[in-house]
């Protein structure tokens, strides 16, 4: 009853003021609609720069340097403990890329909860042989189905298919710089040299592009038997494993644990790309505060309406009072004002910024090093949303508590008198 | 002997800005129910004044006030708002009607405030009290539609919903002209005698105060005269 009375007023004074009421809520609705158009967008383009390096890193990758012995010979002798050793001799071993025991890591990874897949690869760098010259390369050599699955490898490859790869036998997966360099057609034979002097052909059945041009220069895939049969390896011969975990904030934790257990090198995503994540929480602080910052300056328009609204209707407050309304009802109804124009405002922004995120979505965006995308990217999070509306209660609920304060302590009597 | 409605015990107030004036000195009276009364004096003589600590809308004052036996020192704000709401009505020299409502809603609106009635009750006691005042045809008007005589009225019947202990009013008639005027005193007195309504009327049309059943005159701060009927 008390609400429905305190409702009916705050509707009148607000149809009173309509045009002004109407700018304000529009304030708040343009507000809003820039904050959520804002942060999608934003958050959209950090979803893709992130992807771009996520999605083709393993969160853990396990391989092995070239290092020399940790413990010198002199480090063995009773004799000099204790002493500085500083005589150095024994170099590094000629077969240390090779992942020992790969075959039993791979399956006890498998049946790891924390692993969603791995993928192992070898690393073979090579020699493309282009007429009298040669290009130094890299290929790896994948296990494309999980390559697949794990990071995208299928949206890279521009030209051709990935299971060309796996039914050909000696094939390559060329990377597009390489290709241009080389003028070699999808189907064409090319000659490749390993470090150990080995010449091998091999047929492209396609071209990808990873969007990093130095790395399509030099970078190209082929199955690991194929790479194993360059280097004359045996089947169980593989450099890295690179493993996708369910929880990605485990990775270090996990790097250390493998460490140990495999006796190899592990590292984690965290550690190998750790100038992701600040940019991502940058560009995101930043757009936070954009939109906050809109959002007051709404702030301040709905202070400034109630405002006039409280002088011009000074003698109502004024009869209201002498008729037994007390400073907390007239309080209600000028907060019930304020919150009728942040919510009313509030819930057009949040549907004008679906649609404006929606529209920026449909602009085409081609770019050379991104080949999957062909539109803005928007992430949708409902988040954003949750956050526009609270934050649109929350402002207009502080520009309205001021005034409305002000309301409920004007004194009928000095108004009545001063007529 | 009628019970009291108003007693007031040497109630003094003072202006303190910016030096301190004594506006009130001491004021001691009572009205009793079914009294129709005046208060006259020259401007500034603190009536007015009177009339705001009666009301309760002013709570700066010394002494002591009695409102249907209650007494009405410390009292919260929420408190006295519901007794301004349910014993005292209101009467203006300005009307005071919210524009935004039309007639009826703006007699509803204290009864709907009180909220003992169904909204459908509070509107039937609102045609009512048009009816007395006899302006139930302008009930679906906006205030901007009467002439000064109407608006009067339509804010008597705003103090009359609550069917209240008694009725106050400052200067009632003082922007009206001589038929209008006599328009609202023939109902102020009709309200008097027929519905035995205690009302108080802060005046300085002294034709007026002669009509009353008792005029009480004011002084720099004090009652100089309290006639019985």
């Amino acid at each position: 009853m008390k609400i429905k009375l305190i409702a009916r007023i705050s509707a009148a004074m607000l149809k009173a003021r309509l045009r002004q009421t109407m700018v304000a809520a529009f304030g708040v609705t343009f507000s809003i609609t820039m904050f959520i158009s804002l942060l999608s967008f934003m958050a959209g383009l950090n979803d893709l720069l992130d992807n771009l390096i996520l999605n083709r890193t393993p969160h853990v990758r396990l391989y092995n340097e070239i290092l020399p012995s940790p413990i010198q010979p002199i480090a063995r002798s009773p004799v000099y403990a204790g002493a500085h050793h500083f005589v150095r001799h024994v170099k590094p071993k000629n077969e240390l890329l090779e992942i020992r025991n790969s075959k039993a890591i791979l399956k006890a990874l498998e049946n790891d909860p924390n692993v969603r897949g791995v993928a192992p690869k070898t690393m073979v760098p090579i020699f493309y042989n282009v007429g009298a010259i040669n290009l130094t390369g890299v290929v790896n050599g994948i296990d494309v189905d999980a390559e697949n699955k794990l990071f995208t490898f299928q949206d890279y490859v521009v030209e051709g298919k990935t299971t060309d790869l796996k039914n050909t036998p000696n094939s390559l997966i060329l990377g597009i710089g390489a290709a241009r360099k080389m003028l070699v057609q999808i189907g064409d034979n090319i000659q490749i040299t390993t470090s150990s002097g080995a010449r091998f052909p091999l047929k492209v059945v396609g071209f990808f592009q990873s969007g990093i041009e130095e790395l399509d220069k030099v970078q190209s895939y082929a199955t690991l038997a194929t790479t194993q049969k360059i280097l004359g390896k045996p089947a169980s011969y593989v450099t890295d494993i690179q493993i996708k975990l369910f929880d990605m904030t485990l990775a270090p934790a996990l790097a250390k644990m493998y460490n140990t257990r495999f006796e190899t090198e592990a590292i984690d995503i965290q550690t190998a790309n750790a100038q992701f994540e600040t940019g991502s929480s940058v560009r995101t602080l930043i757009s936070y505060a954009v939109g906050i910052t809109l959002l007051i300056v709404a702030g301040f328009g709905i202070y400034n309406i109630l405002n006039m609204m409280i002088y011009e209707k000074m003698d109502s407050i004024a009869i209201l009072k002498a008729t037994g309304f007390s400073g907390r009802d007239v309080n209600a109804i000028f907060i019930t004002i304020a919150l009728t124009i942040g919510l009313v405002g509030g819930a057009l922004g949040l549907v004008f910024g679906l649609g404006l995120s929606a529209l920026i979505g449909e602009i085409p965006f081609n770019t050379a090093s991104l080949p999957t995308i062909e539109t803005y990217p928007i992430n949708y999070n409902p988040k954003f949303y949750l956050i526009g509306a609270v934050f649109s209660i929350i402002t207009t609920y502080l520009a309205g508590y001021f005034p409305s304060r002000k309301a409920s302590r004007i004194d009928p009597v000095d108004i009545i008198r001063g007529k | 002997m009628e019970k009291k409605v108003i007693e007031a015990i040497g109630i003094s107030k003072s202006f303190h800005d910016p030096i301190t004036v004594k506006v009130l000195t001491d004021v001691s009276f009572s009205i009793h129910a079914g009294e129709f009364v005046s208060v006259v004096g020259k401007s500034g003589c603190g009536k007015s004044t009177l009339l705001y600590i009666l009301s309760t809308m002013d709570t700066s004052y010394e002494g002591e006030l009695f409102l249907d036996g209650v007494n009405m020192k410390n009292k919260k704000d929420g408190e006295l708002a519901m007794v301004r709401n349910e014993k005292i009505g209101f009467v203006f020299q300005f009307h005071y009607l919210l524009s935004e409502f039309n007639n009826l809603q703006n007699v509803m609106l204290p009864g709907l405030k009180f909220g003992k009635l169904t909204a459908k009750e509070v509107e039937h006691h609102a045609y009512e009290k048009l009816k007395i005042l006899g302006i139930e045809k302008e009930a679906l008007k906006y205030p901007n539609q009467l002439s000064g005589g109407q608006k009067q009225r339509v804010a008597i019947a705003r103090a009359l919903i609550n069917e209240p202990l008694i009725i106050m009013g400052d200067e009632p008639t003082g922007n009206l002209d001589k038929k209008n005027s006599d328009v609202v005193f023939d109902i102020f007195k009709e309200l008097a005698e027929e519905y035995h309504q205690s009302l108080l009327i802060v005046t300085h049309d002294l034709d007026f105060a002669a009509k009353t059943q008792r005029t009480i005159t004011m002084e720099d701060g004090k009652i100089i005269r309290a006639d019985g009927a």
